[in-house]
């Protein structure tokens, strides 16, 4: 095995999956019906969204970009999706129409990025507001409830009706065809490359706008695919579904070790960074902690996980420093 | 103008500046008196730029010492220079576009009125004050955004005089004006000096010097040639002690009888770089882009590759017509591109020699669509040893290593698409002797194995030693072509200054 391979398991990764374990098992041993296997499936269900937006986002960041509209879009196929049920439409019909639609959201923000070279961070955050206020424009306050029960019993059962929930399962296939493109096919090294040195990368050859338009287009999808999911499993299309769910996303991939100035990260760690997330979540929730204040468990999070990379290399920087000059006076 | 007691404004004592093992400037000393423009000339890589950057603040010489008045003087930042008088005008100046012209030369000394408000009068009236001693007409309220570079690098004058400096430092002020804009630059350089300022003046054109300057200063290789009066000095003499080496025999070149043509650039236009660029290179041959920094030999370079656009002309391969503005055309018709700036463009230093050295080739490289790492990892092997790449393991950050080997997975990196046009942008700056010597044996065995090579070089001794034809760049025209035979540093120099062909 090549050391290359073994240096993409950083320390940060170790690090992370450990915290996640330990969480895991303190939470299995403190926290009352956390073990169980009801609760486990709704870890799974908690986490999905969140896990499937992670996939694409984990790319997105790596090139050195960010896509913030990703609940927004969410929550737009949400209502789409409500609004084409009651004007009839089939539900064969309306899911792979809700994953298009996504796409197509996920093209704009990559056309402004790409052809009109403006940041992903102000483009992503002007459509977070517009993708959401359409959503509004779409279904109002209202909700769409009484979906086909064939499809509500897929998102929350199990496979063959055991206990393996049938989203984890999705997941894992959606995670493992993502793994290896990010870290075994040309596109997950022009990935790499683009986001440590975008000039490098273009005289490398390697067509930068075009990757990226793509990497905008599949966060769309996958996000409105996690839109379609949501709906069928509260069985309820709402406009507002997922406010403030890309917080959770961008915590739980730079928590998983990926740089959020682009180059760096890994898939394995991105995962861990989810789990880790959603775990705390639903422990602190079953804890009887209020919705409200779980955004202080995601808020700091976030800001820890973009702190101690910089704690690090700074505090490593002043060593160096300091040797240097030990060495020169002597 | 210059003080009676014949003490220097300004005097560079002896003044040494190495980064890493390279010394850029070794023991340069020439006054710079008050009255007097004196004139800084020297090859790329003389030195010049170091100088300025030591007079500036930027860098601190190891050895030697600044004097101003005759008293020595250490500057810790540029701030200190400014306060020392010494202020630097540069290329391409620094305004803040949205605010007033007045604004802008006020800035960080602003005048402050009743109530610690800035006195907008007292702002204005003093820039329409700056402008009338220099005798030009600015309107002081106007925006700086869509000022000329040449109204700018006034601008920028009367800021430094509104800061009271004597010891103006103007580094290649005219490389971007036109003829008239010139010459009301010189006749503000002059009122200057007639008021007892000293002006070090950085300029590639002869006739710049002679029609402004009382005393040049000429450097080779970081080391001080010769201070003299402009007046008793020849155009020809300046160039020779500028260029005035031996060739060693550091270049191996081996003779080829050229083949077809491979690559064929016509009419190749970017407004603003260059135009009208043509020329054939055929098998074998080694045909390289001399000319001054700047001269738009890199652009060419890069537009034929498809990195940068183009705004007409077109590029053939083997008679193959390459779409514009895509490395990917360029890679798929043969052609190879190594870049000027191996840190910026050549590689993403963060990633490991084994990644940057089949990033080209990462699809053909990869099976079925993956990559496991074992056949980048031969064909990362392959070529790193072909070329004597020194590295602990492949995995490294290609960032460890030196610049030489640095150069060299560069190097691999398109040799191993095997290309038919090998463009090669400043193959050897800043790597050692002995890899130097590595490169220049390589390009050498790939001109006679059939490879068209097109080299890029400031150094002429590189580019008479190993190139069969030479074409000169001045601002963006291909204005000489001189095969081996005819060409020697005087006739390039000559070219790329613009001085007509022959010495």
């Amino acid at each position: 095995m090549s050391s290359d391979r073994l240096r993409r398991i950083s320390w940060w990764d170790v690090a992370i999956i450990a915290i996640t374990l330990v969480v895991l098992l303190v939470a299995a041993g403190a926290v009352d019906n956390f073990g169980s296997s009801r609760n486990f499936g709704f870890l799974v269900l908690d986490l999905l969204p969140i896990a499937l937006i992670a996939l694409p986002m984990t790319f997105v960041v790596i090139t050195g970009e960010i896509d913030l509209s990703v609940a927004s879009t969410l929550g737009l196929t949400s209502a789409v999706l409500g609004s084409l049920w009651n004007q009839g439409l089939p539900m064969e019909t309306i899911v792979p129409l809700c994953v298009l639609l996504g796409a197509v959201l996920g093209a704009v923000n990559g056309l402004f990025v790409t052809v009109f070279k403006l940041p992903s961070l102000a483009v992503t955050i002007g459509t977070l507001a517009l993708f959401r206020g359409l959503a509004f424009v779409v279904l109002g306050d209202s909700a769409v409830a009484d979906f086909p029960a064939a499809f509500t019993s897929w998102v929350t059962g199990g496979v063959g009706g055991g206990p393996i929930p049938n989203a984890l399962v999705l997941l894992v296939v959606l995670a493992a065809v993502a793994g290896l493109v990010l870290h075994a096919t040309p596109v997950g090294r022009a990935v790499f490359a683009t986001g440590a040195n975008e000039q490098a990368a273009r005289f490398s050859g390697i067509r930068v706008d075009k990757l990226k338009f793509w990497l905008f287009v599949s966060s769309g999808a996958v996000a409105g695919l996690a839109g379609v999911l949501w709906t069928l499993r509260y069985s309820s299309a709402r406009a507002d579904n997922g406010v403030g769910l890309e917080l959770a996303v961008v915590a739980a991939v730079l928590l998983g070790g990926v740089s959020i100035f682009g180059g760096k990260g890994a898939l394995p760690g991105v995962l861990a960074g989810v789990v880790l997330l959603a775990t705390l979540q639903n422990a602190l929730r079953l804890e009887d902690v209020t919705n409200e204040s779980l955004n202080i468990v995601t808020g700091v999070l976030l800001i820890v996980s973009v702190l101690l990379p910089n704690l690090g290399r700074s505090l490593r920087a002043t060593l160096r420093r300091r040797r240097l000059r030990a060495a020169r006076h002597t | 103008m210059a003080r009676p007691d014949g003490v220097p404004l300004l005097e560079v004592s002896d003044v040494t500046k190495s980064f890493g093992a390279v010394a850029a400037v070794r023991g340069v000393s020439f006054p710079l008196h008050a009255g007097e423009a004196h004139a800084l000339v020297g090859e790329n890589g003389a030195g010049k730029s170091t100088i300025v950057k030591m007079l500036a603040g930027v860098h601190r010489p190891d050895r030697g010492a600044l004097l101003v008045d005759g008293d020595p003087v250490a500057f810790g930042s540029p701030g200190e220079a400014k306060a020392a008088g010494i202020a630097v005008i540069y290329q391409e100046p620094t305004l803040f576009p949205d605010l007033s012209v007045a604004e802008n030369i006020a800035m960080g000394r602003h005048p402050v009125g009743r109530f610690g408000m800035v006195d907008r009068a007292a702002v204005r009236r003093e820039a329409a004050a700056l402008f009338e001693r220099l005798g030009v007409r600015i309107d002081p309220a106007r925006p700086a955004r869509g000022l000329s570079i040449a109204d700018q690098q006034i601008v920028e004058i009367a800021k430094a005089l509104a800061g009271r400096a004597r010891v103006l430092v103007m580094d290649e002020p005219t490389a971007a004006l036109t003829g008239v804009e010139v010459e009301r630059l010189f006749a503000v350089v002059r009122a200057l000096c007639a008021d007892g300022a000293a002006v070090l003046f950085i300029s590639h054109r002869f006739e710049e010097i002679t029609a402004l300057c009382q005393r040049v200063t000429i450097m080779r290789d970081g080391a001080h040639v010769s201070t003299d009066p402009v007046a008793g000095l020849t155009v020809p003499e300046m160039v020779r002690r500028m260029v005035g080496r031996e060739l060693d025999a550091l270049f191996p070149k081996q003779d080829v009888d050229p083949g077809e043509v491979v690559l064929r650039v016509a009419g190749l236009s970017r407004a603003g770089a260059f135009a009208e660029v043509t020329f054939d290179v055929r098998a074998g041959e080694i045909v390289a882009l001399a000319g001054l920094v700047g001269s738009g030999r890199s652009e060419v370079v890069q537009a034929v590759f498809g990195v940068d656009k183009r705004d007409s002309g077109s590029v053939h391969v083997n008679g193959k017509a390459v779409r514009p503005a895509s490395p990917r055309a360029a890679m798929a018709a043969g052609m190879a591109l190594v870049p000027e700036d191996r840190r910026q463009q050549g590689l993403v230093m963060d990633l490991s020699i084994q990644r940057n050295a089949t990033l080209p080739r990462s699809g053909a490289l990869a099976g079925l669509g993956f990559l496991f790492g074992g056949a980048e990892r031969r064909e990362a092997r392959r070529w790193t040893e072909r070329l004597q790449t020194k590295y602990g393991d492949l995995g490294d950050p290609v960032g460890t290593l030196s610049g030489g080997n640095q150069q060299k997975v560069v190097l691999a990196k398109w040799l191993a698409t095997e290309p038919a046009v090998l463009i090669v942008d400043e193959p050897t700056r800043g790597i050692d002797v002995g890899t130097k010597a590595e490169v220049h044996r390589l390009m050498s065995e790939l001109a006679a194995d059939g490879v068209a090579v097109v080299m890029v070089s400031s150094e002429l001794p590189e580019v008479l030693g190993m190139a069969d034809r030479v074409l000169v760049m001045r601002e963006g025209r291909v204005v000489a072509e001189l095969a081996r035979a005819e060409a020697t540093e005087e006739s390039v120099m000559f070219a790329a200054m613009g001085q007509g062909a022959v010495a």
